[in-house]
């Protein structure tokens, strides 16, 4: 690096640092803001927050290289990442990568984490795992800025806007343009006003009062494991500790799922109260919203929906008037790992580290930010939660079932007339959902994004529920025209790519499976890899340490069950195919002594086993 | 009188606050472990560690005790699963047991052995991974390495220096040093820091001493794991 540069990074590491302070744990905010500075984070950088924030280097490193969106080279100076989703996938958005990637001059195809820079620096292509834009796909993110409805004529005029060097400001309004597709309204987004109502309620009816309402509603966490919020809320209460907080987890990572960031801008208002509500009933006075770095375009419009509360004296001290009742919340944003969905992996994500999960017990509610009892739930819970308390735990008891009550918000998308987002009451069957959205000859749902289940047609009389299809909200539909080994194959390379590395079964398993499926699907595959493909699954869900690594092979053990054929007809042979090719991997020896007669070839392998 | 726990169906006795793996560790029972080591905190990475309490698995090194309870660690459900994590961590690196120094001190293939994992299973990925030898009395062959953090943990939480770390993520994690170079030898690690004697495999070693003590002669040349334990309990006599 020339020194002027150096120069440059010092300055800018200085001014973050004496605007964003020298917490240690505020490395991951620095790390993003000197990233879409200076598109990675040079040596200087990594050394003066080094010394700064007292972290050592390798840390500082090692979150450089484990978060996707960071990098210590280079990227282009207009870094585009198109989503990689399987729904973009369906919407052609292969075939659009290799033409802006010819537009561009570039040659080959971008990996997951490999990326194609051009040797001008002036642009770079790769690839992110699912940018939450499944409805308006394909999509691509480019400085970290979305542009939706991806298609030829917007590559030709990507390309242009790249090669005269235009500054993002001065890219067309439309392209960065993200609806909200809202096609069916329930109990929650029936409504999206709120002035305070379920603040004042807790003002003047107290914190007991506020968590008696939760409780007697039911309300279970919407992030998909559906743990009872009342429960959470009142063992952070009581958990001894100092201090409390409150963690909204938006970091919506799961393939397919888009409501949150619906619910981030129309419904923020609401979501914050949630928070406020959440931190009153705990004694809480700071709160995170955690926010995945895929929604950095929602940041401004957050951020003045926190700055507008303060002002109206629904956010920081004396809420309402109230003595004691001070709350605020700082937005933190997250740098492209799935993992940071899972709720202790978050903390340390907050806590500037690298997202891996922490041991359990002790669990966030006692031990969570700075050690501190936490409560993390979801954007739609917390939404659910406001509510609550304004309307009362009975009003959310009138919709769903016994053990579910309420409403879920799905994000539909694939192969459907109307994607979008759709609000049900828990109960209502798959089949409803495929009419509604407009679904024809649907072949397979995956229900709960990658993580989820595959559900054939002889599953759609089943209901959405806790009971029995619990989802975190991602509802993915594939017709009869599609192949769904398609859909393993980019399963099995997110999971691969989103495992965090802490454990055995989930590192290794998950890569392994990945390239059994790889093998299958280039007609290299034996029921032995099969069979392989089920042991290594039962390994993963069996021995992992964290959900990630449970749920990573679902896919592949849903789809062995219920769909074979999409196995079945790819295989080399019934009994045992080498991964490798014996005849092909001779080739050197054959090019060293000369030789290429009959005599230097193996044959087929059929016969040498005969 | 204090609390048990039955352990294959032997009661073992523990205090509150005791892990599964420190009460039978107390009760001169093994239970198969790498990333463990009873001097530093718990992690539950390596997963080698596995028993059954009921319809779940838990890593005895992490689970707490508790009274009553019923632990499976020895059937060959469990033991098909360790054999299988062994087997993952087998393929994820090299591994050359004949020609390895650690050979028959090691513990990453004593516990293999101890499972009945007597060759590799999966494919093997075969990573490009270097070797530091930059420092003058240890090497470190990151090709053994199993990514245990036994070393972060001593030099982080017992030797006060924090010279290593784990970077990357899934399969690209990694080991690295914390040294303007990234190499050992830029480091303030020593040959008597405590991260020194904690690996469990052959990936931190002391340098010209190779060999002193033949193979076929070695700790678990002559006992199984089971019986003798873990190798840094005997390091003195093994290196």
């Amino acid at each position: 690096m020339n020194e002027s540069l150096a120069v440059t990074v010092e300055g800018f590491v200085a001014e973050s640092l004496a605007t964003h302070g020298r917490d240690p744990r505020h490395l991951l905010q620095h790390l993003i803001r000197v990233q879409q500075r200076f598109s990675c984070v040079p040596d200087a950088a990594v050394e003066a927050l080094s010394a700064a924030l007292d972290v050592t280097r390798t840390q500082v490193r090692a979150a450089i290289a484990f978060y996707a969106f960071l990098h210590d080279r280079p990227r282009g100076a207009f870094e585009i990442r198109f989503s990689d989703n399987i729904t973009d996938r369906m919407l052609g958005s292969r075939r659009l990568i290799r033409l802006l990637i010819e537009r561009l001059g570039l040659t080959g195809l971008p990996a997951w984490g490999c990326d194609l820079v051009r040797v001008d620096g002036r642009v770079s292509v790769g690839l992110a795992s699912c940018t939450g834009m499944c409805d308006q796909g394909p999509a691509l993110l480019v400085n970290g800025q979305a542009v939706t409805n991806l298609d030829a004529q917007r590559m030709d005029r990507i390309a242009d806007l790249v090669q005269e060097g235009i500054p993002l400001e001065r890219w067309p309004g439309e392209f960065f343009r993200v609806e909200n597709n809202i096609r069916r309204r329930g109990l929650l987004l029936g409504n999206p006003a709120t002035d305070g109502a379920a603040l004042r309620r807790l003002v003047d009816e107290g914190a007991d009062a506020a968590l008696a309402e939760v409780e007697r509603s039911g309300l279970r966490g919407r992030g998909g494991a559906g743990f009872t919020t009342a429960l959470k809320w009142r063992f952070c209460r009581e958990a001894p500790g100092t201090d409390r907080y409150v963690v909204c987890n938006a970091d919506e990572g799961e393939p397919g799922t888009f409501k949150d960031r619906v619910l981030l801008t129309d419904y923020a208002d609401l979501v914050i109260e949630g928070m406020t509500v959440c931190a009153g009933v705990l004694g809480a006075r700071r709160g995170f919203l955690y926010l995945r770095g895929e929604y950095l375009y929602l940041l401004p419009h957050l951020e003045s929906v926190l700055q507008r509360r303060r002002a109206e004296g629904l956010l920081g001290t004396r809420i309402l008037g109230a003595d004691g009742l001070d709350f605020d919340i700082e937005i933190h944003l997250g740098a492209g790992a799935y993992i940071c969905g899972e709720e202790s992996a978050l903390i340390e994500s907050l806590e500037g580290k690298r997202g891996v999960t922490r041991k359990r017990p002790p669990f966030p509610v006692t031990s969570g930010f700075d050690d501190q009892p936490t409560v993390v739930n979801n954007v739609e819970t917390f939404l659910a939660a406001a509510r609550v308390v304004q309307w009362g735990g009975y009003w959310l008891r009138g919709e769903g079932t016994d053990q579910s009550a309420g409403s879920k918000i799905l994000s539909v998308s694939g192969d459907c007339a109307r994607p979008g987002i759709y609000e049900y009451p828990f109960g209502t069957p798959v089949h409803q959902v495929l009419s509604d959205c407009g679904a024809e000859n649907t072949q397979a749902v995956q229900i709960s994004g990658a993580a989820g289940a595959t559900l054939s047609p002889a599953d759609f009389d089943r209901i959405i529920a806790f009971e029995d299809l619990p989802t975190a909200g991602s509802f993915m539909i594939f017709d009869h025209r599609r192949d769904l080994l398609d859909m393993v194959r980019n399963f099995a390379a997110f999971f691969a790519h989103e495992s965090c590395g802490f454990c055995t079964p989930c590192r290794v398993g998950g890569a392994l499976l990945r390239n059994l499926v790889e093998k299958v699907a280039a007609g290299q595959g034996s029921e032995y890899d099969l069979s392989e493909m089920r042991h290594i699954g039962a390994v993963m869900r069996q021995a992992s340490y964290c959900g990630l690594g449970h749920t990573a092979p679902n896919h592949v053990l849903n789809t062995l069950d219920k769909f074979p054929q999409i196995y079945r007809r790819r295989l080399a042979r019934e009994a045992h195919t080498p991964s490798f090719d014996l005849d092909a991997a001779l080739s050197e020896a054959r090019a060293l002594t000369g030789r290429d007669d009959v005599g230097a070839h193996v044959r087929d392998g059929s016969e040498v086993s005969s | 009188m204090s609390k048990t726990f039955k352990l294959d169906g032997r009661e073992i006795p523990f205090e509150t606050g005791q892990t599964i793996m420190d009460a039978a560790l107390a009760a001169g029972v093994y239970i198969p472990h790498l990333c463990h080591n009873p001097e530093l905190a718990p992690h539950g990475s390596c997963r080698v560690c596995l028993v059954d309490i009921g319809e779940r698995q838990v890593s005895a090194c992490t689970a707490a005790a508790s009274e009553g309870m019923e632990v499976d660690s020895s059937s060959e459900t469990i033991q098909a699963t360790r054999r299988a994590i062994l087997q993952m961590l087998f393929v994820e690196g090299n591994h050359v047991c004949p020609a390895c120094e650690k050979s028959g001190a090691c513990q990453l293939q004593a516990v293999a052995y101890y499972t009945g994992m007597l060759a590799p299973h999966f494919t093997h990925f075969f990573p490009r991974r270097p070797v530091d030898a930059s420092h003058p009395d240890v090497v470190i062959d990151f090709n053994r390495c199993i990514l245990c953090e036994l070393c972060v943990r001593a030099s982080r939480d017992h030797d006060g220096k924090r010279v290593f770390a784990i970077s990357g993520r899934g399969l690209e994690s990694h080991l690295v040093i914390d040294s303007p170079s990234g190499l050992l030898g830029d480091s303030c690690f020593a040959a008597a820091d405590k991260a020194a004697h904690v690996c469990p495999t052959g990936a931190i070693l002391p340098k010209g001493r190779g060999y002193e003590t033949p193979i076929g002669e070695r700790l678990y040349d002559r006992e199984p794991i089971s019986i003798v334990g873990d190798v840094r309990a005997h390091e003195e006599e093994v290196v």
